[in-house]
């Protein structure tokens, strides 16, 4: 499985006065098994990119091609393409309505005509591949939850769907550090478990360059630049000018590298840098 | 798909229309609905459409997009227009089974389709160049006389400002709840009036939600900026007649004279 964008154009509101482009001419690919960023900063497209993935938005101009399939043209199944492209919006938890966590996980299964054996089965893996306690949890109203558990409930809603690509749109926007944590632990877990595409948007720098495989950066409808993170992060000078920052371990070691510390370049992990600054400390004093 | 709905939506420009002074809209706007019912030929019908045909030129408001806000009352339009063609009685011109075609009823028909087109038309270029606040500000202007015996005019405009503020916000959220629930498969065009109706669930309950959660997020941000209702409030931009507005109300007057005239008194 993999998926393929070819010169994606979108256009909002073609013919009237607020005629605006959202994307113009995207490329980009991603293999089976890839964990990929997408950074921009607000309004830059991101949402819209992400709706043409699965089929909700039509583009203009351009293809998107799942695995074999173009699913830009006519007389798709989009049934079909949901089932294996799961999407994730910004504040699921805003879409939960059943009366029960269990119930509510098993509108997605229960859409594809599963069997009821199978709907249960999935449904506990997915509440416990989020991290919560199916037996605890499954009766309980997702309205009295708290925030982090709404979240993971209702991303535990599309994982049980077992899309082979999972899109997750800012999963940790608004949520207090420690369920921040938690919540990107448990992408990269579902993405380890699973071993699918994800693709995941994130205004974190340092969230993204600790998680993805490659990234891409979109700036007013465009595709920026692409590459691993070491080779986008070490891109200060664009990304300031499309309105995004390095990640702040980054930004430490390279203020140290200018200031005359011989550091490698481009560090993204705490530890790795942490290791680093204390190698040159120490030639340093031998030499001194 | 919601979007299509242009009755009740603004189409910015910059117009003469557009500068008018909302109360002065109101008013010709409800004069001219009037209009259409004083008229009773189609000379008075001609007249008013070419009135309002100069007024949607310098609106400079696109006719395709007057046109496409007529789509939702084509069922009306429709319904009516069937009515009348077969319920009137008069000269028969067809016949089959029960059903009669007369030639009083094709006239009322069309009649009929036409003054419902027209009214229609008139008073969506209202709100079309009518910015939706400065609507409510002249809505609120125009009632304030009626303060005296009780009328809560500053209320009255104050919730429709927000009704009116809120609905892009509520379409906005409708819209992005659809697309959360069909990327979980759910789909809303298919199957039996009793299974598309039961697959409005997964959208209203996280609407009404949301429409809950939105309307106290703003009155929590009302009352921190101690808003207590109209008592003693001045405004920004008092609302003055120019001299644009005194012309706009001779010609409505002007206008009116010639559609009671036509209407009885005319020769023929």
């Amino acid at each position: 499985m993999s998926i393929r964008v070819e010169h994606l154009t979108h256009i909002y509101d073609k013919g009237l006065p607020t005629e605006q482009i959202a994307l113009e001419d995207i490329n980009f690919a991603v293999e089976d098994g890839e964990l990929l960023g997408v950074i921009g900063h607000t309004g830059s497209g991101k949402s819209t990119l992400l709706q043409h993935l699965n089929g909700l938005l039509k583009p203009d101009a351009g293809r998107v091609i799942v695995g074999d399939v173009d699913i830009t043209a006519l007389g798709v199944s989009m049934v079909e393409i949901r089932k294996r492209i799961g999407l994730v919006f910004q504040y699921p938890e805003y879409q939960l309505f059943e009366e029960t966590v269990a119930k509510d996980v098993a509108f997605g299964p229960k859409n594809l005509g599963l069997s009821d054996s199978e709907i249960e089965e999935r449904v506990r893996e997915a509440i416990e591949l989020v991290g919560l306690d199916y037996e605890e949890i499954r009766e309980r109203s997702p309205f009295e939850l708290s925030g982090g558990q709404k979240r993971r409930v209702a991303i535990a809603g599309v994982v049980a769907m077992r899309p082979e690509v999972l899109i997750l749109d800012e999963p940790t926007a608004g949520l207090d550090p420690k369920a921040h944590h938690d919540v990107l632990d448990m992408v990269q877990e579902v993405h380890r478990r699973t071993g699918n595409i994800i693709i995941l948007v994130s205004h974190n720098m340092a969230d993204i360059a600790r998680v993805s495989d490659k990234i891409i950066v979109i700036d007013s409808g465009h595709l920026v630049t692409t590459g691993t993170p070491r080779e986008v992060f070490s891109q200060k000078e664009l990304l300031r000018g499309v309105g995004l920052d390095l990640p702040p371990i980054t930004e430490f070691t390279e203020t140290l590298r200018e200031k005359g510390m011989e550091l490698p370049s481009t560090i993204l992990d705490t530890r790795e840098a942490a290791l680093a600054i204390a190698k040159a400390l120490r030639e340093k004093r031998t030499k001194g | 798909m919601i979007r299509d709905i242009t009755l009740g939506q603004f189409y910015p420009g910059n117009s003469w229309v557009h500068k008018l002074d909302p109360r002065v809209k109101i008013i010709a706007t409800l004069l001219f609905l009037i209009e259409l019912f004083i008229v009773n030929d189609f000379l008075g019908f001609a007249i008013a459409a070419v009135v309002l045909g100069v007024i949607i030129a310098v609106s400079k408001v696109p006719l395709s997009f007057i046109v496409r806000g007529l789509k939702p009352i084509l069922i009306l339009l429709l319904f009516t227009f069937a009515l009348n063609i077969f319920m009137i009685n008069g000269e028969v011109l067809w016949s089959w089974g029960f059903l009669h075609i007369t030639r009083e009823g094709i006239r009322t028909a069309i009649f009929m389709a036409v003054r419902l087109i027209l009214l229609i038309i008139g008073s969506s270029m209202l709100t079309l160049c009518t910015r939706p606040l400065s609507l409510t500000d002249g809505i609120e202007r125009l009632l304030s006389p009626f303060k005296k015996i009780g009328l809560p005019a500053h209320e009255i405009a104050m919730m429709m400002t927000i009704a009116l503020r809120f609905i892009p916000t509520l379409l906005d959220e409708t819209d992005k709840i659809m697309k959360a629930q069909q990327a979980r498969g759910a789909d809303f065009e298919s199957g039996s009036v009793i299974r598309r109706a039961k697959s409005l669930i997964p959208i209203l309950v996280p609407l009404f939600v949301s429409a809950f959660r939105i309307a106290q997020d703003l009155a929590m941000a009302m009352e921190a900026r101690c808003y207590r209702g109209g008592e003693h409030r001045t405004r920004m931009h008092e609302m003055k007649l120019k001299g644009r507005d005194y012309a706009a109300i001779v010609m409505q007057a002007v206008f009116l004279a010639i559609i009671i005239i036509e209407a009885n008194f005319a020769p023929w």
